[in-house]
């Protein structure tokens, strides 16, 4: 069931396009903000709102990277894999965040706190390697700093 | 000192002027002006300045917006895009979070002259101090009148959204991201119909980069003649260059169009890092042909890039120094688009991925002989012609130069491990 809010937020975005559907990319990310990630059951209730059928709107959700049809951690860590970075060193800051915290890439801590992705190029190229952690952009990040990164999400 | 429209009135701390400070600057004063000329005398103004658009392609801006039929009925569209995701490209960052109101003012002349009612920012979902200011700018651009009803009193009307997509780089490509602002996948479409004449939800639509649609009110405020003379060269205006990689001072320049590449890299950017030197570049992105030492003093517009091999694209510069692996420098921009690829056609969605384990096996010390063959039909057979968009031929750009200008460092893995039997196709 969508929440009440869910439902406001959504007519919005459809007030905005022609035809419901048109919003669908938006509801995938007002309920995914909310939920953390698009259930089977939450793809079904949206797809219903919007009245189009839920193997369609996989379609969409699957399609794109930052809408998770798994569950993901409180916290979402991004790491640029994109040329600069991998010129400047990205590699050690994925290599120590893999042996700290014990995931790989698509892979969630045990304790749910954090999901690590990989992403293209984050636009912050004089500033590399760069990572986010949820929506904090975090630029010319070395190893070292990483620890007290990480401590700031719980 | 040259002159700097696009950025001069960026504040120092990188906090976004509001719309007050912003108009005490000067801003806005083009939407005015613009109202009070015919859409066809604004449309004629940018065409006549030779404005090229920024976001990689360099098509005649005026001449572009000349295919949108003025007289269509309403709704038509205008649509920025601010999916800025090729790799080494950070420019629209800069205009869109320090400068967002310049934005708005551009996108609203340009609607006037094309006669669009609404219009889209379609921002990447990664910026969300852009999602902010801009968000900001335009509660502040209805409050003042300067979006929404009776525009200025001139009965011209203009509504503005702002859309955060969800992380697909094929967005970015025009035709996608009318799929994409339309709730599909981000595929391309195919053309004919161009967008000016069935864009998005079937209506004439015309989507141009963050910076294009920057230039345009100065353009409308100081006039075509002057836009030309801030380039050095042919191609007119000012742009914004930036060099990333281990060079001393990366960064984000706002120059004259045809700047040289060294002027870049050695002025700007401050040189190589101390032990490292210049090997290479990709001028404008990461779907850009290398250009080489030879190279240095290429001015960087798009005929003269061209000239040299290469593309201007972005304008932003990834450079390559000679202790990074070539081979490991191509196979990264070969997994990025093998990964953004969009599935659609069958030369990209099987080629890139094929590209990507050839380039591993190399380093791997299990390449073929014939692997360097291999690589070489693949740049044809995923080139320009062959597939539905231009990202395939893109991602062949870094490759086949690389093979050109650096095919001593593909062939020494070859010589030394390539142990396995060619293989026919
Ligand atoms: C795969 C792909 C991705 C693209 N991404 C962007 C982008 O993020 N931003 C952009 O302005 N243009 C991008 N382009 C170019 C657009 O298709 C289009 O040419 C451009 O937005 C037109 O604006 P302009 O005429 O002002 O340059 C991309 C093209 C391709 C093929
Ligand atoms: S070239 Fe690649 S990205 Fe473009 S349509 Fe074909 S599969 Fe999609």
């Amino acid at each position: 069931m969508l929440t009440g809010e869910e439902i406001l937020e959504i007519e919005k975005a459809i007030h905005v396009v022609p035809h419901r559907q048109a919003a669908c990319i938006e509801a995938l990310k007002i309920v995914q903000s909310r939920r953390r990630w698009i259930s089977d059951d939450s793809l079904k209730d949206i797809a219903s709102f919007l009245e189009m059928s839920p193997a369609e709107l996989d379609s969409v959700a699957t399609f794109y990277n930052l809408i998770f049809r798994k569950p993901v951690g409180r916290h979402i860590i991004l790491v640029c894999d994109s040329i600069t970075c991998w010129v400047m060193g990205y590699e050690k800051l994925h290599a120590y965040l893999q042996s700290k915290l014990g995931i790989r890439y698509g892979e969630t801590t045990g304790d749910d706190r954090f999901t690590m992705l990989p992403n293209p190029c984050l636009g912050t190229c004089d500033c590399a390697p760069a990572l986010m952690i949820d929506h904090d952009l975090y630029r010319n990040v070395t190893p070292e700093q990483l620890d007290e990164i990480l401590d700031r999400y719980v | 000192m040259s002159e700097k429209p696009l950025t001069s009135h960026i504040r120092a701390d990188g906090v976004p002027l509001t719309l007050r400070e912003y108009e005490l600057k000067g801003g806005y004063q083009s939407v005015r002006k613009a109202l009070a000329m015919t859409p066809q005398a604004v449309q004629a103004e940018v065409k006549s300045s030779n404005l090229r658009g920024r976001g990689g392609a360099g098509f005649n801006t005026g001449l572009k917006w000349s295919f949108v039929p003025l007289d269509a009925p309403k709704p038509k569209y205008l649509i920025a895009n601010a999916d800025e995701m090729e790799p080494g490209t950070f420019k629209d960052r800069l205009l869109l979070e320090r400068a967002p109101h310049q934005l708005i003012e551009g996108m609203i002349v340009s609607a006037w002259a094309l006669q669009a009612d609404t219009a889209f920012v379609f921002l990447r979902w990664a910026y969300h101090t852009a999602a902010k200011a801009i968000t900001t700018a335009i509660a502040e651009a209805y409050e003042a009148g300067y979006l929404g009803q009776n525009i200025l009193g001139t009965g011209f009307n203009l509504e503005m959204h702002l859309h955060t997509g969800a992380g697909r780089y094929m967005c970015g490509e025009e035709t996608a991201l009318l799929n994409s602002l339309e709730g599909k996948r981000a595929t391309p479409r195919a053309k004919p119909p161009f967008p000016q004449v069935s864009g998005l939800f079937g209506k004439p639509t015309i989507v141009n980069n963050v910076e294009t649609l920057c230039c345009i009110p100065h353009i409308i405020t100081h006039g075509a003649e002057w836009f030309q003379k801030l380039s050095l060269t042919g191609d007119a205006g000012t742009k914004i260059y930036g060099v990333s990689g281990k060079v001393r001072r990366p960064g984000l320049w706002e120059l004259p169009m045809g700047t040289t590449l060294r002027e870049l890299i050695e002025e700007h950017a401050g040189g190589m890092h101390d032990g490292l030197s210049f090997r290479g570049a990709l001028p404008g992105g990461a779907s850009t042909d290398f250009l080489v030492r030879d190279h240095l003093d290429v001015r960087m517009d798009y005929p003269s890039v061209a000239a040299a091999g290469s593309r201007l694209g972005t304008g932003t510069v990834i450079v390559l120094d000679d202790k990074t692996s070539v081979v490991g420098f191509v196979k990264n921009l070969i997994h990025f688009f093998a990964q953004e690829s969009c599935g659609f056609c069958t030369p990209c969605r099987e080629g890139l991925p094929w590209i990507e384990k050839i380039l591993h096996a190399l380093q791997s010390g299990d390449g073929r002989k014939d692997d360097i063959p291999l690589l070489e039909l693949h740049t044809r057979l995923l080139g320009p012609g062959n597939t539905f968009c231009a990202l395939a031929p893109g991602a062949m750009e870094p490759l086949q130069s690389a093979l050109k200008y650096f095919r001593e460092d593909f062939e020494v893995y070859i010589r030394e491990h390539a142990s396995r039997e060619p293989i026919t196709v």
